[in-house]
């Protein structure tokens, strides 16, 4: 642990021998193609599959009608089960796979045709006759709530899913009322696409000798999208198998089991014959889970010092047309628990209307709400030292939870474990070279440009569910083999579990073997990948069996070694008996395990030991300071980021070259939030404008500057390893980071109001309106 | 239908295509070289780059029949048969150029193009000649440190 070990993973990667789900094709495969709604919100008045059933090579046609007759399929999960603070639940509409009577966002699923070829299903799809009477949408999240916009379900009055309240909040209000100073803000979190660069694809299949459902999916574990997708066909769990081959990036929108893979497994239970989707990146951009999309207003009230008294947070998320699986618990659950992020916050009221757009549904997307909880803390720490003519970084010291506070149980009632944060924050600042932006600014402006310097200090909280699965299996061989729930997507979980189980067996990388979560019928336990869990979880997992199979095998290795258990010392891969000295590795009492002549009596044969973990702790909570520098022409409005510089406090680093290029990933997201990436609809007809990479800008290497990352091994207290989650960190500390910069730079030019992503366009017209 | 030949990885290959299908399609399905990727479908991300004629090319931009007659080669070629890497992939490896790997083809064979056109290359060339490829995993950081490390092996193996 701690090396950065080179990923033998990659040789099959960077010679096109990977496997995609693309990349294969299963004897008697049919193709499917779907038809979606081109329309916001729409009636359908007729739908008419005829002519489309009799086109060339076309097997079949499924309607929402088909699949509500059969009757053997439930409607699409929530498991987020959000309520009011009167303890009312949230509004929870119906999401059929495939809708027959409205759809409600473009994009919706209306129907699937089943061809021998994938051009004659695309082919047929276009001869399905569909006549739509087109309904009043709303696509602006602000609007979605106000008492004239379109309704999109008439038991969800305003368009309201629910409204959440962590507490009352009259103590804040009196708390404001009585503060001799309160910082303001008003933020848009925009709404983003994940867009992993491997489009959807799935082949559904049946097994009509066993009658199980079968799913090859890209995933970010085949066990997750088991548990999802067994609530919509509740079947018997080994009556369901899915199988995610190589994956081509998650980011959070890939461990859903969305409508499309539902119906994929259903059609080809019908038709007894593999079916496979091969989706377009359009059908990526719309029907992928979008995420973020908040509207903000924030206040800190500060005494006379500026030491904040307490936190008021009001918040309007999108939660798209339907519910998604985890969509309503992103802004409620996942981002409030880490409301307040790393400062001392007396008294925190938050308020979130969950509301519903006729738009793509919102879910996970790296940092689920994190981000969304750091923005606010960022752009408040800003202004409040606006307000009390402070320095920023004084500001920010002055509210940090100090280090002898931790354990600090947060405002959400959380127990955060450690942190560092003026050190780490200092690190970052040395690292960004902080102190010598003025004469940097006063070079930029000899050159007609504005330079700014920002701060963006995140804490996350990671770990997702909190059980997971691991294995070590000695094999006749002497070697071992890794099993575990977790599900590497391009992390590189081979490389850092192979360190992880070399530091506590002794046992060299060429005697190992891996198997993670992708196919639920060799690891059907466990959690997946998600919510920077794997290392915490399949890292602990894998220790803690690896520690069972030493005692197991000391066992093994004192009968052999012809000593008691109590004189047989295990170290870097060797039983040594500390009477004669004599010793055995443990391959050697792996081989022996699978032969009874040389096992004790009674011992059954094999080296094999299981740890179902629990974490006792809610999460942990990784953090980090993210400067960003910027240069900006005031002529054109163009952004130059022209260093970026970052400190992480990931807990111990188990690799860290997978480490800083998790940072790297994450930083890279987050500068695409803050510059460049926007999801568009059109007000008026709620049409979808971002269907493409021409139109939705994602970040290329010329837009992304040299990412400088460094790292504060603050060791976390409560795993074994001390990690902490490491994946999502970056996408919370950048967007603050590069506002701030950007907000430094005009500040002479009286520009204080702007709204991510910081195009050329809205930073010149926001420098015109400022004039 | 239209029947095409051409060479691909230095073997002579033929099939028959409708009009419409692409370059990308033909090499993936009829020829099954699954290494070359479609991520898009408006050419912006180039997980689908190959050589043809020994430059490279979006090969979701041609359709299979413009390609009749010419030399192909895929991100199957690039490594030896004995399976040794090329110094451009063992550049990826050793410098951490790729996570998910579903843009490391398409990577690879630009880089292959950028070092034959600038084969003392640095890293903001790099990082604009690299315009048409996309990566969501790595932001970039180590594709560009890759390429420059490639570049200076393959000037070393001369």
């Amino acid at each position: 642990m701690g090396q950065p070990v080179r990923r033998a993973e990659d040789v099959r990667l960077v010679t096109g021998q990977a496997v995609y789900t693309d990349d294969f094709n299963l004897d008697g495969q049919a193709f499917g193609c779907f038809l979606r709604s081109p329309h916001a919100h729409a009636k359908i008045l007729s739908l008419d599959t005829t002519a489309a059933k009799g086109a060339p090579g076309v097997i079949g046609v499924f309607t929402g009608k088909d699949i509500d007759a059969a009757g053997d399929v439930n409607d699409m999960p929530c498991n987020a089960n959000i309520k009011d603070l009167q303890g009312n639940p949230m509004y929870h509409p119906p999401r059929r796979p495939l809708e027959s009577e409205r759809v409600r966002f473009v994009g919706d699923l209306i129907a699937i045709v089943v061809a021998e070829t994938h051009v004659q299903a695309r082919d047929a799809v276009e001869l399905i006759e569909i006549e739509y009477e087109e309904l009043p949408s709303v696509v602006d999240t602000a609007k979605s709530i106000e008492p004239d916009a379109a309704q999109i379900w008439p038991e969800a009055n305003g368009n309201l899913c629910v409204h959440f309240e962590n507490k009352d909040g009259a103590e804040i209000d009196a708390i404001i009322q009585s503060a001799p100073n309160v910082a303001k803000v008003d933020l848009i979190n925009n709404r983003l696409i994940a867009a992993p660069m491997e489009p959807r694809v799935a082949i559904g299949d049946y097994d009509s000798d066993t009658g199980t459902m079968i799913l090859y999916a890209p995933s970010q574990g085949a066990n997750r999208m088991h548990s999802t997708i067994i609530q919509v066909f509740p079947l018997e769990p080994e009556k369901i198998h899915v199988i995610s081959k190589d994956t081509g990036g998650g980011f959070g929108v890939r461990s859903k089991a969305y409508a499309e893979l539902i119906i994929l497994m259903w059609t080809a239970r019908q038709m007894k014959q593999p079916v496979k989707w091969q989706g377009d990146r359009f059908e990526s951009m719309v029907s992928d889970n979008h995420s973020r999309d908040n509207v903000t207003h924030a206040e800190l009230p500060m005494d006379e010092n500026g030491r904040a008294l307490g936190l008021k947070i009001e918040t309007i998320a999108s939660v798209g047309a339907y519910l998604s699986e985890m969509g309503p618990g992103i802004p409620t659950h996942n981002g409030r628990r880490i409301t307040g992020t790393v400062y001392k916050l007396p008294e925190v009221y938050q308020s979130v209307h969950v509301a519903f757009s006729n738009t793509t549904p919102t879910d996970s997307y790296r940092g689920a709400g994190r981000p969304e909880a750091a923005f606010i803390m960022e752009s408040l720490m800003e202004e409040a030292a606006k307000v009390m003519g402070m320095d920023p970084i004084e500001i920010r010291n002055l509210n940090f939870i100090p280090e002898e506070d931790f354990p600090y149980t947060n405002s959400q009632n959380l127990p955060i474990d450690s942190g560092k944060f003026t050190e780490t924050m200092n690190m970052a600042m040395e690292r960004a070279d902080w102190d010598g932006i003025d004469a940097r600014r006063a070079e930029s402006k000899k050159h007609g440009k504005l330079r700014g310097i920002g701060l963006g200090y995140f804490m996350e909280s990671s770990g997702g569910r909190p059980d997971e699965f691991g294995r070590v299996r000695m094999e006749a061989d002497g070697s071992a083999t890794i099993l575990v729930g977790t599900f590497s997507h391009g992390q590189g979980h081979g490389t850092a579990f192979r360190q992880i189980l070399h530091d506590a067996t002794g046992l060299p990388f060429e005697q190992m073997n891996f198997i993670d979560g992708g196919d639920t019928a060799i690891v059907p336990q466990g959690r997946g990948t998600g919510g920077s869990r794997s290392s915490q979880m399949g890292g602990v997992s894998i220790l803690r069996a690896a520690k069972k199979v030493i005692i197991k095998g000391k066992v093994i290795a004192a009968h052999l070694l012809q000593t008691g258990e109590n004189k047989v010392e295990f170290a870097s891969g060797v039983y040594t008996a500390t009477d004669s000295g004599a010793s055995i590795s443990l391959s050697e009492v792996a081989m022996a395990a699978h032969d009874s002549a040389k096992l004790p009596d009674g011992m059954d044969q094999g080296l094999d030991e299981n740890e179902h973990y629990q974490r006792e702790a809610d999460y942990n909570y990784p953090n980090g300071a993210h400067i960003a520098e910027v240069e900006i022409d005031p002529e054109t409005g163009v952004i130059k980021v022209d260093r970026y510089s970052a400190v992480d406090d990931s807990g111990v680093i188990i690799n860290p070259m997978l480490f800083h290029g998790q940072v790297h990933g994450a930083i890279a997201q987050g500068l695409g939030q803050a510059l460049y990436e926007h999801t568009v609809y059109d007000d008026d007809t709620g049409q979808f404008l971002s269907g493409s990479f021409m139109d939705y800008c994602m970040p290329r290497a010329s837009m992304i500057p040299d990412l400088n990352v460094g790292s504060n091994e603050v060791r976390c207290t409560t795993n074994d390893l001390g990690v902490k989650g490491a994946g999502e960190g970056g996408c919370c500390g950048a967007p603050p980071a590069v506002m701030n910069a950007v907000l430094d730079a005009l500040k002479d030019l009286g520009v204080t109001d702007l709204a991510m992503p910081l195009t050329p366009m809205r930073v010149w017209q926001a420098i015109q309106a400022a004039k | 239908m239209t029947t095409v030949s051409m060479t691909v990885n230095g073997k002579e290959v033929s099939g028959d295509v409708e009009d419409r299908t692409l370059l990308v399609q033909f090499i993936r399905e009829h020829l099954t070289l699954t290494g070359t990727h479609v991520g898009c479908d408006t050419s912006q991300c180039g997980a689908c780059t190959i050589h043809v004629n020994g430059v490279s090319v979006k090969s979701c931009t041609m359709l299979a029949v413009q390609a009749d007659g010419a030399d192909i080669k895929t991100i199957e070629s690039v490594a030896k048969a004995d399976g040794t890497l090329h110094p451009m992939q063992a550049a990826f490896q050793e410098n951490h150029g790729l996570q998910c790997g579903y843009c490391t083809p398409g990577m690879v064979m630009s880089a292959l193009d950028i070092v034959r056109r600038i084969p003392d290359v640095d890293a903001d060339q790099v990082r604009h000649e690299l315009e048409g490829n996309l990566c969501r995993c790595t932001g970039y950081e180590n594709i560009v440190k890759s390429i420059v490390a490639g570049a200076k092996a393959m000037q070393a193996e001369g």
